[in-house]
């Protein structure tokens, strides 16, 4: 009998694993320090399978049309919008997450997507603007005009991503980003027409962009503050800075969700709350260079990071910054006139 | 007959991966959806639209054909001489030229336009000599003529092999009773070598233009996505303006087109050569 019990204490032993918690992680690819992953596991003993994906969009595909369980997702503000529309999301419990609670900085708390963070916790975000090479450009970059600038001939980058450029235009032009009126979209679209007969514009790319900032391929580019950041960091010489345009731009936020068909929500609340922990915010903020929405990593930004808008925004841009609301198809408008301006 | 299970696999793929995508492609084409409503409608407003938004998808057709029809041109031009004397006698022990016309194909094509827009950047290979010898830096990338350069770098090699492939297997007894009979180099070209390899130009020109007429990834690195190609407007409609009603009816319009053009191809290649069989 003794024999048996220490037999099964064995087996137990052995197989622990399989009885503890495991949970599903499903994020962007190469959006998270891997080695967090197995602290957590050593910390908690649940067991972490990690999922990655490249696009939003194959994300919300992937959730909408039951294509795996998953019990932590990280998607962008538009598509969290539209996961609380559909009721794909499980309310945070914050009781359960004293790290999330305390430690997000207060500006991360009334985002219009979801005012108080009912259905996400923010993770990583960040602004849009312009990435300029110093020694390029004649004076210091603070507003979208210089885009117009005919003096830089074929110096431009404009992002190939129809939403957020014409987005952007709306807010120089002082209407909303989200808007879909006619008038103002077609205002949006003789300006960039302009801009491209001008022969301003070098090309309408995206992933290819940082690297040619990094070589000194053009004077300015518009950019996602996560690519300039990451340009900055190659640069060797130093010349490229990051501005918020005067006025206004795009702010967006990576936050943490569990949809509502997972079946270890208390885990996925533990993983949560560890992702908010300083040390492993601190980490992760390492590993990405992404602006981080934890306090205590701002506070230990170095001098020089502090400074760089990139990483760390100040409260005064934030205010002129707009998140994008999801559109649906009500996009038409937009893809029509970004086909005219690229023809 | 009996065999004929031996083509089950085939059928099989054929339905799996062709048939279903088209027909799918088709549904898509044909139906209009709106989520505001939450309504999914049959309709032809994916093709009309095709037509119109001020002729758009018209001016970029015109362009990706203008292109695909350059490209080919200047293939045909480079690669017959090229496959000629690769085929003649005097090369054919010369085994390593036509590995060098292979070796580039062993490379994905997308790491070659990598590589060539490092060639063509404002501080890339080519800029780097020019401004070194003293020389105004070039205008390269983002050009047309970074985009036609893309293409023709790229698909010469799908040019050149049919074409040498009809050559090597003319029958030289041919020529030579055309020299015996009297005729000089030049008329043994026009009269038996080039009309012998006609079916060799044909697949040729279809290996060329089809790609070339669907690019879309060389005209947005070479061309930093200043010419945009009808492959780019279809990429886009997927991948940024989540309309694949419309994307797909482009895609249909565009396997029209080039349906239309094997036909068109088929048709000369058969008054050509009446006796060889079917090629599509």
């Amino acid at each position: 009998m003794k024999k048996l019990s220490i037999l099964l204490a064995l087996i137990m032993l052995l197989t622990g694993v399989a009885y503890a918690d495991s949970i599903t992680v499903y994020n962007s690819y190469d959006y998270i320090d891997e080695s967090v992953l197995d602290d957590f596991t050593k910390e908690t003993g649940i067991e972490v399978e990690y999922v990655m994906f490249t696009r939003q969009e194959e994300m919300y595909t992937q959730l909408t049309t039951g294509g795996g369980k998953y019990d932590i997702i990280f998607p962008s503000d538009y598509i969290i919008e539209r996961l609380i529309k559909d009721g794909m999301l499980s309310e945070i419990d914050y009781e359960q997450c004293p790290n999330a609670k305390e430690n997000l900085l207060d500006s991360m708390w009334n985002s219009d997507y979801d005012s108080g963070n009912v259905y996400s916790v923010p993770y990583m975000w960040g602004t849009m603007g312009i990435l300029y090479n110093t020694e390029l450009v004649k004076d210091e970059i603070y507003s979208w005009d210089s885009l117009f600038d005919p003096a830089y001939k074929r110096d431009v980058f404009m992002l190939d991503s129809m939403r957020d450029m014409m987005g952007l235009m709306l807010v120089y032009l002082g209407y909303d980003i989200n808007s879909t009126n006619e008038d103002e979209l077609a205002e949006v679209r003789d300006l960039l027409i302009e801009q491209k007969q001008n022969n301003i514009v070098q090309g309408y790319l995206v992933d290819e962009v940082k690297d040619k900032m990094v070589g000194g391929e053009a004077a300015m580019a518009v950019m996602w503050s996560g690519d300039a950041m990451y340009a900055m960091d190659l640069d060797e010489d130093g010349v490229l800075a990051y501005t918020v345009p005067e006025e206004g731009s795009n702010v967006w936020i990576d936050a943490m969700c569990i949809p509502k068909n997972s079946e270890n929500y208390e885990a996925a609340l533990k993983f949560i709350d560890f992702m908010c922990r300083p040390d492993i915010a601190q980490r992760n903020y390492d590993y990405i260079h992404y602006a981080s929405p934890i306090a205590q990593v701002v506070e230990e930004l170095s001098e020089e990071e502090a400074e760089n808008v990139a990483v760390n925004p100040t409260e005064e841009i934030l205010e002129r910054c707009y998140f994008f609301h999801d559109l649906m198809d009500q996009m038409e408008l937009y893809n029509e006139y970004w086909m005219q301006i690229r023809s | 007959m009996k065999r004929s299970y031996f083509s089950g696999p085939y059928a099989l793929w054929m339905i799996l991966f062709t048939i279903f995508p088209i027909v799918f492609v088709g549904l898509y084409a044909i139906t209009v959806r709106n989520e505001t409503a939450n309504s999914l409608y049959a309709g032809l407003k994916n093709i009309s639209e095709i037509f119109a938004n001020k002729g758009t998808y018209m001016k970029v057709l015109w362009r990706s054909i203008t292109l695909a029809f350059e490209c080919t041109l200047i293939c045909l031009f480079l690669g017959y001489p090229c496959a000629y004397f690769l085929a003649s006698k005097e090369f054919a022990k010369y085994k390593t030229l036509f590995v060098l016309i292979l070796l580039p194909m062993w490379m994905n094509f997308l790491l070659r336009t990598y590589a060539s827009m490092g060639l063509l950047e404002r501080n890339g290979i080519i800029n780097t000599i020019v401004t070194s010898l003293g020389f105004e830096r070039l205008d390269l990338i983002g050009t047309r003529g970074a985009v036609l350069y893309g293409m023709i770098y790229n698909y010469l090699p799908f040019m050149v092999l049919p074409i040498h492939t009809s050559l090597k297997k003319m029958d030289r007894r041919v020529i030579e009773a055309a020299q015996d009979l009297g005729a000089n180099p030049l008329r043994v070209f026009y009269k038996v070598t080039l009309p012998l390899s006609v079916p060799g130009i044909i697949s040729g020109i279809t290996m060329v233009f089809m790609p070339s007429v669907t690019t879309f990834a060389i005209s947005g690195l070479l061309g930093s996505g200043n010419f945009m190609l009808i492959g780019d407007v279809i990429e886009a409609q997927f991948m940024q303006a989540n309309n694949w009603n419309f994307g797909s009816a482009l895609s249909l319009f565009m396997t029209a087109l080039i349906l239309l053009s094997i036909g068109l191809l088929n048709r000369l290649d058969a008054g050509k050569n009446s006796e060889r069989s079917e090629k599509w």
